[in-house]
């Protein structure tokens, strides 16, 4: 490689060496080995443990609260409350700054508006004691009429939840809306009025819980020096950082370890704000860890959608009309409650970009029930249930095959949609012209590969069981474009390694991996020269953190640049120390090689600029800001079986055929989407919170609230589509939300397929198959 | 009251509480490996093996295991050397968030010692009780699979070290 050619000739070249290969994970053996590398694996002396006194009713007003029998008890250091820590508003959001996010939460409020909600924060010395304290704090409510029916929480003569003055942000809090949005293109109308066929339906998506296994935690401390210090299981460590410096008016360093899991339910600061209290209060170190229960009451879990949907297209299959009006449930706070609506649209109209009319509106309500907030997907999956359904339904009534029909009306490189202009996240989007997209490849030969059209012409029904197939389109996003920026620095060392220290918040994913690979490419040497740390606020350079599938495209872009420039300083210092001129080096294997034959290595290098010649520490920091969002793509095919005695549906094949690019590590990618996939199934058949008369979770456990375990799991396949991004670094888009987008629909299409039952409501229960197929056989 | 048992071959000899879970004992004797993710059973994390079979240690007294032999994770990467499962769950790319792994090592380590050669459907049955969010499964019982035809292959390592590769 010529220095002339540095960066571009690897951009465009598809032969790889690191990159598109299965490298192990960097963390993978310290993982498997079960080393201490989750918060609560940390040894911190002298912490106290912290609990959260929470609320009993869905909203009333803390007439007050009387700690004295527990603060009397032994081994309690402090109980506080509101009147305890600064009313300062801000959103638990872990979003870009200002966030598009209202502020309206308090570390504690003088009002509760969930059950759940916090009331007191308990430090003791053993977890015991701090059980023991809880019971005793004695509080006087004035329970306030609660809002649990989203559809009807904008009602006339509706309870106001959120009353306080000090709040920001919210479209119309007097009734009870944190968000609104509404665009529209040409009139939906009078285009609906030119259509030969018209589909319309309600549907209805439910407010599912992350179940990450690691339940969330962070301690803080003070530092020998006096700064404080925060580990947290967070996806966000600079957003904690910064709304912790917001609240408390205290400078932090957030420390993000290994994490077990997010999916965006980390993407908010939850025990961050409780633990510095605590340590500002009493200079102890503070720890606190969620009990499953608190993680399953009183986090975030996904917005809860209604989408009201009229497409239309004429004779032809030409798709003429998207009308989507929505209505999204935030709970008790307005975390990503704008701009999960958006994305909702955002992420999903673009893909059928030769429409003609197309409307997107909506409010995102408050309700007196846990608060939603960023889940995988981050809205997608709830719209493209109810738009990709409906569309499945028109091509049944146009007769087409639904391939055909979507494929004849989705995009193509080249191409753009008005709505990327129009719709970003939170606020306008930003234009862009499509320049990698395989989505006929995906469905085409993702067809050939399920068999497609021969399992489509066998009879449904054999004996008790009817079978049927659906297929559904997606597309997601790479980051969240002119907002979110990332950095990655690399250093040299004397032995032929580097350090490659990046923001970017690995939280199971791969990413400090994939983001080694990357710099391994660059810099022609392999993963294992690098020694990666990541998400320290006080040595890594800054990152957003992981959301909005940004850090293979963000941070990964970010880390190219770095080792390009990385590499060029090797290359100047090479020349220096070989005296030949920089044109006649390249690099290969971890050497500078010479056109004459020489050769030095990147540890010779280091080590003669460390002791003897020109000396110097060779380091760089490389910053990326997204300036577009190239979608990656997916088609996902499902097979089901319905027991027609029982209303069963079990999931016997799911096949997903993806376009994200060059994938930098595929088995790692792979990874991504079958767990989407079968989050994703969790969703459509299992995953359902049920709450009682007054607003109290009652599934607030993995005994009652069902995830998927291994034997729900039947054939799951995921293939990728030959794609290569040119703005994306090696050619990468992004992977690990895209998952979620297709399981609804191609699950519900498919039931469809099988019994002819049009599912619109999440999840799927037997019970309503077996009722509906009882229906069908009366009206016989 | 006092107990005394073995923990990956080493003996400790501790005051508990009444009515301490084993869980909370091996957390606070460092093995910080065992992970405890729930309070109703549901999960798996906490598995380790007593005696050589998987129990969950949120279920378990302490006081029970008096006298008895614990495995931990820790068990089965000697000298950092890691076992079949092991080694094959990290190349499969079995280890995302690495959370329900500890748990998951240990139980199937379990299964191979009592069916070397099980089907897909019988690693999923005896797995059934280990949870993960991340992975969506297919790639751990594929990892199992193929660490178990490793530890086929190796049967020549001495007993109590099957599945050590070196
Ligand atoms: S911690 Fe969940 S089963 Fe033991
Ligand atoms: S790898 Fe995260 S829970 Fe299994």
């Amino acid at each position: 490689m010529k220095v002339p050619d540095l960066g571009t000739t690897l951009t465009t070249s598809t032969k790889f060496k690191v990159v598109d290969t299965s490298v192990p994970k960097v963390d993978g053996y310290a993982l498997v080995k079960g080393k201490t590398v989750f918060t609560d694996d940390f040894n911190i002396p002298n912490a106290l443990v912290v609990k959260i006194l929470r609320s009993p009713h869905a909203h009333a007003i803390i007439r007050f609260v009387d700690a004295s029998e527990a603060l009397a008890l032994e081994g309690v250091v402090c109980v506080l409350t509101h009147k305890d820590v600064p009313r300062v508003a801000y959103t638990r959001a872990g979003q870009g700054y200002p966030e598009p996010s209202p502020y309206d939460t308090f570390v504690l409020d003088k009002k509760v508006r969930y059950v759940g909600d916090a009331v007191a924060i308990v430090a003791a010395e053993t977890e015991e004691i701090a059980n023991r304290a809880l019971k005793l704090i004695k509080v006087e409510y004035e329970v306030l009429p609660a809002v649990l029916d989203y559809e009807h929480a904008s009602d006339d003569g509706m309870p106001v939840i959120h009353d306080e003055p000090e709040i920001s942000g919210a479209y119309d809090p007097s009734r009870n809306i944190a968000s609104h949005y509404e665009m529209h293109i040409e009139d939906v109308d009078k285009e609906l009025a030119k259509c030969d066929v018209v589909v319309e339906g309600t549907y209805y998506t439910p407010n599912p819980s992350h179940a990450m296994m690691e339940p969330h935690t962070a301690i803080s401390y003070f530092d020998p020096n006096g700064r404080l210090t925060i580990i947290s299981s967070t996806q966000v460590p600079y957003h904690v950082r910064r709304i912790i410096r917001h609240i408390f008016g205290v400078e932090s360093r957030v420390i993000k370890p290994r994490i077990g899991g997010g999916f965006g339910g980390k993407q908010a600061i939850h025990v961050e704000a409780y633990v510095t209290a605590v340590t500002l209060k009493t200079g102890r170190p503070a720890r606190c860890v969620y009990t499953r229960e608190e993680t399953m009451t009183a986090t975030n879990t996904r917005h809860a959608m209604r989408f009201k949907v009229r497409v239309g297209a004429s004779k032809d299959g030409k798709l003429r009309v998207i009308d989507m009006d929505g209505l999204s449930n935030t709970g008790a706070y307005g975390e990503h409650a704008l701009t999960t609506f958006m994305v909702a649209g955002s992420k999903t109209l673009p893909l059928y970009n030769k429409v003609k009319a197309v409307r997107f509106k909506g409010d995102v309500v408050y309700t007196n029930i846990e608060p939603a907030g960023a889940f995988r997907g981050y809205g997608a999956p709830q719209s493209m249930f109810a738009l990709d359904s409906a569309l499945d339904e028109l091509a049944y009534k146009l007769g087409m095959d639904p391939i055909d029909f979507k494929l004849k009306n989705s995009i193509r490189e080249g191409e753009t949609s008005p709505v990327f202009r129009m719709m970003g996240e939170g606020r306008e989007g930003v234009e862009q012209i499509i320049q990698s997209c395989k989505i006929e490849e995906c469905a085409l030969a993702g067809a050939k590969l399920f068999n497609w059209y021969e399992k489509k012409k066998r009879p449904k029904v054999k004996g008790t069981k009817a079978r049927g197939c659906g297929v559904a389109f997606a597309m997601q996003g790479s980051s969240i474009p002119a907002i979110d920026m990332g950095g990655a620095t690399i250093k040299m060392n004397d032995d032929g390694t580097f350090n490659l220290m990046i923001g970017a918040t690995d939280l199971g994913t791969g990413s400090d991996t994939i983001l080694a690979q990357i710099a391994a490419e660059a810099l022609h040497t392999t993963t294992d020269k690098f020694i990666v740390y990541s998400s320290d606020t006080d040595v890594t350079p800054f990152d957003k953190g992981a959301y909005a599938s940004s850090t293979t495209y963000v941070s990964g872009n970010a880390t190219k640049r770095a080792a390009e420039r990385m590499a060029q300083e090797i290359l100047k210092a090479a020349s220096e120390i070989m005296d030949k001129p920089i044109e006649e080096l390249h690099l290969e294997d971890g050497k500078v090689i010479s056109e004459s034959g020489h050769s030095i290595t990147y540890s010779e290098i280091q080590t003669k600029l460390f002791y003897s010649f020109k000396q110097r520490q060779l380091e760089v920091t490389e910053s990326f800001v997204s300036e577009v969002s190239p979608p990656p793509y997916m088609v996902s095919f499902a097979e089901v079986e319905i027991d027609l005695e029982t209303g069963k549906v079990d999931v016997l094949n799911f096949l997903s055929y993806v376009d994200c690019g060059t994938p930098i590590n595929p088995k790692l990618a792979r990874g991504q989407v079958e767990g989407a996939t079968v989050q994703g199934i969790g969703m459509v058949l299992y995953e359902e919170h049920v709450f009682d008369k007054n607003g109290r979770m009652v599934t607030n456990d993995f005994f009652t609230y069902k995830i998927p375990s291994r034997k729900d799991v039947k054939n799951i396949k995921v293939e990728f589509a030959k794609s290569y991004e040119p703005t994306g670094p090696f050619g990468a888009k992004s992977v690990s939300e895209i998952g979620l987008d297709t399981p609804a629909p191609a699950i519900a299409n498919a039931i469809f397929d099988a019994v002819g039952i049009r599912v619109k409501k999440l999840p799927i229960k037997s019970e309503d198959i077996f009722f509906a197929l009882k229906n069908m056989a009366k009206s016989l | 009251m006092k107990v005394e048992f073995k923990v990956n071959d080493r003996k400790h000899s501790i005051e508990i509480e009444p009515g301490e879970l084993l869980v909370e004992t091996l957390r606070r004797l460092g093995y910080k490996s065992v992970k405890h993710a729930c309070d109703t059973a549901s999960c798996g994390a906490c598995s380790v093996q007593l005696d050589g079979n998987p129990v969950l240690s949120c279920r378990t007294f302490t006081a029970a295991v008096d006298g008895h032999e614990i495995k931990t994770v820790e068990a089965f990467s000697k000298e950092g050397e890691l076992s079949a499962v092991q080694k094959a769950l990290v190349e499969e790319g079995a280890v995302q968030c690495g959370f329900c792994i500890p748990a998951l090592v240990v139980t199937a380590e379990a299964l191979l010692n009592e069916n070397p050669n099980p089907t897909e459907e019988e690693i999923k049955t005896y797995l059934n009780g280990n949870l993960c969010r991340c992975t969506g499964y297919v790639s751990q019982n594929h990892a199992i699979m193929k660490a178990a035809e490793l530890r086929r292959n190796s049967a020549s390592v001495p007993a109590g070290n099957q599945g050590e590769l070196s």
